[in-house]
């Protein structure tokens, strides 16, 4: 493999004067072409993770400790200007509400067109050409008329393409994903992650994609990261964190999943507890308050990154118990 | 229709319907640029359904079916176009008074926040609907913690807490204990896991097990996971641009779907299998504009298996064999539908 | 029962706060700005009450041969006025009439116009939009027009300029009212309440009041300052108070002749109205963030 696109080492940003430690500590490597997926409750520092990269964090108001580094260049180094040019270029962001992430008041076609053109010298017929390829390539049914739509006019999917659409206007590298589907209906949903899908093999694009779903993650990605409480707990490839889960919050996860093989009348394996807060964590492995298998130690010191396999690791220092816990997988359906 | 003396003394028979909804319609009037077409949103265009004593009705489908304007009719909270609402063997409105009808049916919002007045303390909160219908306050406050307490939350700790001092699965909790403090028969839940985490979810649909269980409890639950639905219900309605597509047990409808539309949803769930990923998606588009929807079959325009017949005639919910019921061409027999059952007028 | 055992380990235990206003005024304290405009304006409220007490001189009196007098005169700390009275003394009986002034105009016009705007934002609908045009029409004109126009054609005078000030800030709070009902109404709290088969005017004075009466007053205040300038334009246009009562803006009318003799002392009246209605501003605004929850 060569270099890899993303390399993020012991991230660590924190908000309100270091008091809400949004993300403690993450360690995240992402090759060229591949798809991984976060996962993770509310909270849990997914987005603020993916914001980082493309450094849309309010600089004010946040501490950022670690580096990143996206296709050989570092991001927290970069000027103002630099990083005008890096983002959309090299790095480009969807969002899970287009409708506030697009302009109001200008056609969706002259948002790529401008975008286009704000990073390459290219004509208006040119740039508007490239734009109607991009619509082709998204799906979206009659793309000559819908480039002259403003976004307010197009259904929520066909906004969702629009967007996606518009972060690939200028071929960039890396594309970030933030809950891209989470607004969208179960048969729009399923037609966006395979765009996404198809996109990641034919252009060749490293994507990450946020999500809570892990059935969306599994759809998308080759790898897996469970961030909770601002760490990542868990990472493997979906094959293994599906089958072979080590981590007690990813097996509690998957063990809580409502699915069809339950008897009717029987009760969820529920992971008690809540999720904790952020100004006030615990010393040890912060899942511990909520995990069936913690031990004084695990409540004392915060556990390392342990290998259970050559690509999967998990933050948590009784894997082997772990190993008895996690569910069968249970035919989907 | 007659709210029948014999009605009213089936009470709590067992699979006796305790809601029935016939023939449902609402129509929002929507501004249509300056010269104002009389344009409508036919959010719900002529539904029946009936919820049985006892049971989980779960209803599915996509944003803007008429899902959430459903649970408001059936509740009154807005008045319908028409149709007519039968809770326990009477008339709603006619035999049965609204006020003493929204005693026994509550509701539970998805949004728990806004749910819940910021400026009450959770007990009073709880304690609202009781003191309206003439509980004294010191008996309602008392009957809240106790609730409280049945929902999982320590009246101790929580009880004098205001909303913003909750997390989102305990806000949750404390709406489904208002939900409970008339001692209704009927709760609708639109959406009242949707918005909390999955490991917090399951939580919550425990607590709503337990709690049908020891109050006798009948729900209606709506929400757009199939997976929770499957889960929770025992028949399922899907509905399509405001009309029901497809009726029956939970059984019967994931396992064999009759109409191409429910095929097709539950297709689309994500498979949790990283070797059996979905290959291709089973309907393209969005769904149609509510304002016009299409003629005929609303779901022909998406259909897989639309012929010509399907853009002029326009389904009834038709028997599926047993209670299984499902609005598409393809099940009547004789419909025209060159998949439909062919059955000669003799047999017939 | 698991679901109860879980419940209950819900969440480090937090000693449940002592309720909203409690809330508002620990943030409130925070706020330099605010608890400094809430001083100055808690000190212009003493020097009225007790203006009897700490007036050093009677303000009515005059003594013609001391007439416009510069700061540090000797018994005038602040110069005299064009009849020769103490500026000192007069400032601190104007506050009274000021004051008074600017605030029994916004307190009455709370009381209706919230009383209309709850009304048509409740009610909504046609009954709504009759009664939000209305009131729209008085909107249209600018607050002084409105005001002068008003006082006209009810005559010079003390009383009627207190009524039409009330008159001109119906309509604003009424839309303000209006605007946070509807709001209100339409949160799913309200919608439970009707579902529990609530009477709409119980549901007004438990669920509606107390979410919408505090931005409304928060409104209000800041309206204040502006009925305070407008009272003292009336007055100084000679519609409001009468001299030779001290009143911030009548003194500023009868001292403009003097604005060439003695500018310090001629701006005065200036000044108090200025700094008055900067706190009332100034406080305002930092309520506002104080009752905002999301803190
Ligand atoms: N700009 C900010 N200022 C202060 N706190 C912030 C800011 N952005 C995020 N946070 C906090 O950081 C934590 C992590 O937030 P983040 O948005 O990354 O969560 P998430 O995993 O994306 O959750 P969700 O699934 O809800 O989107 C949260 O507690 C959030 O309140
Ligand atoms: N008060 C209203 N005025 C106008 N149109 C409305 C109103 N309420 C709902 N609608 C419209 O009626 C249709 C059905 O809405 P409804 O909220 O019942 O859908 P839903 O199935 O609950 O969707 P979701 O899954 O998004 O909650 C939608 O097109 C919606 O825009
Ligand atoms: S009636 Fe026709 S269009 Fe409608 S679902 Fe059946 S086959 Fe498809
Ligand atoms: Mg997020
Ligand atoms: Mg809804």
């Amino acid at each position: 493999m060569t270099t890899p696109i993303v390399s993020i080492r012991n991230l660590k940003v924190a908000f309100a004067g270091g008091a809400v430690r949004a993300v403690d500590g993450v360690d995240l490597d992402l090759g060229r072409g591949e798809a991984v997926a976060l996962i993770g409750e509310s909270g849990s520092g997914k987005s603020v993770t993916l914001r980082s990269l493309m450094r849309l964090n309010p600089e004010r108001r946040t501490r950022v400790e670690g580096s990143i580094t996206v296709d050989g260049r570092d991001v927290l180094a970069m000027s103002a200007r630099e990083l005008a040019d890096f983002r959309g270029a090299v790095v480009s962001m969807i969002f899970q509400e287009p409708l506030l992430a697009l302009d109001p008041v200008y056609t969706v076609g002259q948002q790529i067109v401008e975008a286009i053109r704000r990073h390459e010298r290219v004509s208006r017929a040119a740039a508007r050409e490239r734009a109607l390829d991009l619509f082709r390539r998204v799906r979206i049914p009659s793309p000559e008329r819908r480039l002259d739509a403003y976004p307010h006019e197009l259904s929520g999917g066909m906004r969702q393409r629009a967007m996606i659409a518009l972060a690939l206007a200028c071929r960039p590298k890396l594309l970030l994903a933030d809950e891209p589907t989470t607004a969208l209906d179960a048969t729009v949903q399923i037609q966006i992650l395979l765009l996404l899908r198809e996109l990641q093999r034919d252009l060749g694009l490293s994507i990450i994609f946020v999500t809570h779903d892990i059935g969306a993650a599994v759809e998308v990605a080759d790898r897996i990261l469970v961030m909770y409480a601002g760490r990542i707990v868990e990472e493997g490839t979906a094959r293994d964190l599906i089958r072979a889960p080590r981590h007690p919050y990813t097996i509690g996860l998957l063990k809580s999943r409502a699915h069809g093989a339950l008897a009717k009348g029987a009760r969820l394996e529920a992971i008690p507890g809540a999720p904790p807060d952020l100004a006030n964590l615990p010393p040890g492995c912060s899942f511990a308050p909520r995990c069936p298998l913690a031990i004084e130690p695990c409540r004392a010191d915060r556990p390392p990154l342990v290998a259970v396999k050559e690509s999967q690791r998990a933050r948590c220092i009784r894997t082997e118990a772990a190993a008895t816990l996690a569910p069968q997988l249970e035919p989907t359906g | 229709m007659n709210a029948s003396a014999l009605h009213a003394k089936d009470r709590n028979a067992p699979s006796q319907s305790l809601l029935s909804v016939h023939g449902l319609v609402k129509h929002f009037p929507v501004k249509k640029g300056l010269f104002a077409s009389k344009a409508v949103v036919r959010a719900v265009d002529g539904i029946d359904f009936d919820v049985l004593e006892g049971e989980t009705l779960g209803v599915v489908g996509e944003s803007g079916c008429g899902k959430s304007t459903t649970a408001r009719l059936v509740l009154d909270l807005i008045s319908p176009d028409g149709g007519e609402i039968v809770f326990d063997g009477e008339r709603v409105g006619a035999g049965l008074g609204l006020r003493e009808f929204r005693r026994q049916a509550q509701m539970v919002f998805q949004d728990s926040y806004s749910s819940l007045n910021p400026r009450l303390t959770v007990e009073a909160s709880i304690a609202f609907g009781p003191q309206v219908h003439g509980v004294p306050r010191h008996e309602a406050i008392g009957r809240a913690r106790d609730l409280l307490a049945r929902v999982g939350l320590d009246p101790r700790r929580f009880a004098e807490r205001y909303p913003h001092e909750l997390s989102g699965g305990q806000r949750q909790r404390v709406n489904i204990a208002r939900a409970l403090a008339l001692q209704p028969r009927l709760i609708i839940l639109d959406e009242a896991v949707s918005a909390l985490d999955k490991s917090v979810e399951a939580q919550v649909l425990n607590l709503l097990l337990d709690l049908k269980e020891e109050f006798g409890l009948t729900y209606i639950f709506i929400s757009h996971d199939l997976n929770v639905v499957r889960f929770i219900s025992d028949r399922v309605m899907v509905m399509y641009l405001g009309k029901v597509a497809e009726l029956g047990t939970v059984e019967e409808v994931f396992e064999r779907p009759r109409h191409p539309y429910t095929a097709a949803l539950l297709a689309s769930m994500p498979s949790l299998d990283p070797d059996r990923r979905t290959q291709e998606a089973p309907l393209s588009g969005d769904p149609p504009n509510p304002i016009n929807p299409p003629p005929g079959c609303r779901f022909h325009t998406r259909c897989a298996f639309a012929e010509e017949i399907c853009a002029r005639k326009e389904p009834a919910l038709y028997d599926a064999g047993g209670p299984h019921r499902a609005a598409c061409l393809m099940v009547p027999p004789n419909s025209g539908h060159s998949r439909a059952p062919k059955v000669h007028e003799e047999e017939a | 029962m698991a679901s109860l055992a879980e419940g209950s380990s819900l969440t480090a235990a937090r000693t449940p706060t002592a309720g909203y206003w409690t809330g508002v005024w620990r943030r409130l304290r925070r706020d330099p700005v605010a608890i400094g405009a809430g001083l100055v304006l808690l000190l212009i409220l003493l020097t009225a009450v007790l203006a009897p007490y700490i007036a050093p001189k009677d303000p009515y009196a005059g003594m013609t041969l001391r007439r416009l007098r510069p700061f540090g005169t000797p018994g005038y700390p602040l110069g005299s006025d064009e009849l020769g009275r103490d500026m000192l003394s007069r400032l601190i009986f104007g506050a009274r009439l000021s004051l008074f002034m600017g605030v029994t105009p916004v307190i009455i016009a709370f009381f209706l116009g919230s009383g209309i705007g709850i009304f048509a934002g409740y009610v909504g609908g046609r009954v709504n939009t009759l009664i939000m045009r209305t009131i729209d029409v008085f909107y249209a004109f600018p607050s002084v027009l409105l005001a002068v126009a008003l006082s006209g054609a009810l005559g010079a005078g003390f009383g009627n300029a207190l009524l039409s000030l009330t008159v001109v800030f119906i309509p604003p709070i009424a839309r303000v009212a209006e605007a946070v009902t509807t709001q209100v109404r339409s949160r799913d709290f309200v919608e439970a309440a009707r579902a529990s088969g609530a009477r709409a005017l119980t549901i007004v004075r438990v669920h509606i009041l107390g979410n919408v009466l505090g931005p409304i007053f928060v409104y209000a205040t800041s309206l204040i300052s502006v009925s305070m300038i407008l009272a003292s334009g009336l007055s100084f246009l000679g519609l409001g108070v009468r001299p030779p009562e001290p009143e911030w803006g009548l003194m500023l009318n009868t001292l403009r002749t003097a604005i060439y003799v003695q500018p310090w002392v001629a701006a005065l009246p200036g000044v108090m109205i200025f700094i008055t209605s900067l706190s009332f501003n100034l406080f305002s605004d930092g309520l506002r963030s104080a009752m905002d929850v999301k803190q």
